[in-house]
């Protein structure tokens, strides 16, 4: 594909005997919202660690933005403007929401060899940061230790972190996990809003989710890629069905 | 704007430091000023020690290690008659914050129980090294001919000036400390110690950060072995050996870790309390054990944490 932000070619990795990446081609096309399911243990998280930069792959490459990012580590990817959320949530617990997109803001803006002037004090790091948690809606909630917010909240708080380092392509790792239907809805409208300004790669077992989001839709099973395709055109694939919706689901 | 508890804790701190020459002076009991002396050098280290462990969640077991170099960069020249403090205490942080450069470049590429492994292994290497080193006493260390000279009224053979310069430096790192733990820098070395994933996620390149705080940490132990030098006026490799990395950790832990000044507490009862119950017996570890695990278990923040309460969050 030419337009591809993410162009992933013969990725694969092996713990054991284990192959959770078998030779996965993938392209993202920049702006797209491109969703992967498959059953547990199909791999998908150790795809997104790959592209994340936080597990080495042991062959193939992937290529970001029209550079080849498969040595870089994660730091260096972030700063090129690939962001994650975590499958278990991951944000710093003890520091104050705004203080958690703060930081995020300050990893994104450079410079951080800085030792004199309070970094909470700093409003080119506080107002991005609160400008963030009010578009997921934490507006309020800017100077609660963030071990406090409730489960939904802390999973905005990481779409918050992500979105203030101004990425160019997001990797959600089961955002809407955990989180009760009501929330969960909230969630995916709020991901809606994000579709076309910010590439996206979701992956997610809520099929509700999947299929309000995505524009194009991967199926792992065993490491591989078995199908790429339109919601429909899943949705209608034999080989989908039999391998991984389903006959409560198809 | 109120005044908050810790304000006034600080401030009652500095003046009682500042008080100890002149009522030693008035009571006639001059040993006073050579203790809190002692004390405040290794809260020096202590509180080094806080911006690594405390703040930036790198258990450092061999902080000991910076303190001995300290102490041999004074005294080595010492030997051959070189005595400008200047020069002294000027080598004694850079040979320090070297070594320190060497041992976390290394060691920080591991975590967890290597990493406290690693910086042991170190500390003692450099224990055996002084231990070898003959020309300089060998494992009886040497006398030092003479305290670092600076010049001018600054005579740190008076007992009241020496101690005015030890109080004087530990103020202005904590002053500095206070201002690296709330500014950019600070953030990130906290951000490693709370989430280390998730700081590197967001685009923290951690290893030069965290390098960057434990050369801070390692040259200011380097200072306090200087002052420690000048203080017994005499100097054996025993200022490396693991028990005083312990010791020196032990101060943090009791007065706080992560909180900065709470490691001056902990020096000054630890000191304290080995100075009154060794008079009492010579057994005195046995009481001052379950204290120490008694603070541990039950003040989560040390005793700086009893004193002012849990930290207000600005954030």
């Amino acid at each position: 594909m030419a337009d591809a932000l993410l162009a992933i070619r013969g990725l694969s990795k092996r713990f054991g005997g284990l192959l959770a990446s078998d030779r996965i081609d993938l392209d993202v096309a920049r702006g797209e919202t491109h969703a992967i399911i498959g059953p547990n243990g199909a791999g998908k998280t150790t795809l997104i660690s790959q592209l994340a930069g936080d597990l080495r792959p042991d062959a193939g490459s992937i290529r970001f933005a029209d550079q080849d990012v498969t040595r870089l580590d994660a730091p260096h990817r972030a700063r090129r403007g690939l962001a994650r959320s975590f499958q278990v949530t991951s944000i710093f617990r003890d520091f104050s929401a705004l203080d958690n997109v703060a930081l995020a803001v300050q990893a994104h803006t450079g410079q951080s060899f800085r030792f004199w002037r309070a970094a909470r004090a700093e409003p080119a790091l506080r107002e991005p940061a609160r400008a963030a948690l009010e578009a997921v809606g934490l507006g309020g909630r800017a100077h609660v230790r963030a071990a406090n917010l409730a489960h939904g909240e802390q999973r905005q708080l990481e779409i918050a972190m992500a979105l203030a380092t101004e990425p160019r392509l997001l990797l959600l790792d089961e955002p809407v996990a955990g989180m009760g239907l009501e929330e969960s809805q909230r969630m995916v409208r709020f991901l809606a809003t994000l579709k076309r300004r910010i590439t996206i790669v979701l992956v997610e077992h809520d099929m509700d989710a999947v299929f309000t989001l995505a524009d194009r839709i991967s199926v792992m099973v065993y490491g591989r890629i078995i199908a790429t395709g339109t919601p429909p055109e899943v949705r209608g694939n034999e080989d989908v069905r039999r391998a991984y919706l389903g006959e409560d689901q198809a | 704007m109120t005044i908050s508890r810790r304000t006034i804790a600080l401030a009652a701190g500095g003046v009682l430091l500042a008080l100890v020459p002149p009522v030693a002076a008035l009571t006639n009991q001059p040993f006073y000023v050579d203790l809190f002396r002692r004390v405040m050098i290794f809260a020096l280290a202590a509180v080094s020690l806080d911006l690594i462990l405390g703040y930036g969640g790198m258990v450092s077991f061999g902080h000991a290690a910076y303190l001995g170099i300290g102490a041999y960069a004074v005294g080595i020249p010492a030997f051959y008659g070189v005595d400008n403090g200047w020069l002294q205490w000027g080598l004694a942080i850079a040979a320090s914050a070297l070594a320190a450069t060497v041992i976390g470049a290394i060691s920080l590429r591991t975590s967890g129980v290597s990493f406290i492994m690693i910086t042991l292994a170190f500390a003692q290497m450099l224990y055996y090294l002084g231990i070898s080193l003959e020309t300089y006493g060998g494992d009886n260390g040497m006398r030092l001919s003479g305290r670092s000279r600076f010049g001018g009224p600054l005579d740190l053979r008076e007992p009241a000036i020496f101690y005015y310069v030890v109080l004087a430096i530990l103020v202005l790192f904590l002053a500095l400390g206070n201002r690296l733990v709330a500014s950019r820098f600070g953030m990130v070395i906290r951000a490693a110690k709370s989430n280390e994933p998730r700081a590197r996620a967001i685009g923290f390149s951690l290893f030069r950060y965290k390098l960057t705080a434990f050369v801070i940490a390692g040259g200011a132990g380097g200072l306090a072995g200087a002052l420690l030098a000048n203080q017994t006026e005499y100097l054996t490799p025993d200022f490396m050996h693991w028990t005083r990395s312990g010791e020196i950790m032990f101060m943090v832990i009791l007065g706080g870790m992560g909180t900065l000044f709470g490691p001056v507490i902990g020096a000054v009862v630890l000191l304290l309390l080995e100075d009154v119950l060794s008079a009492l017996t010579a057994h005195w570890q046995i009481i001052l054990g379950p204290i120490l695990i008694l603070v541990v278990l039950f003040a989560k923040r040390g005793l700086f944490g009893l004193l002012v309460g849990a930290e207000p969050r600005d954030g």
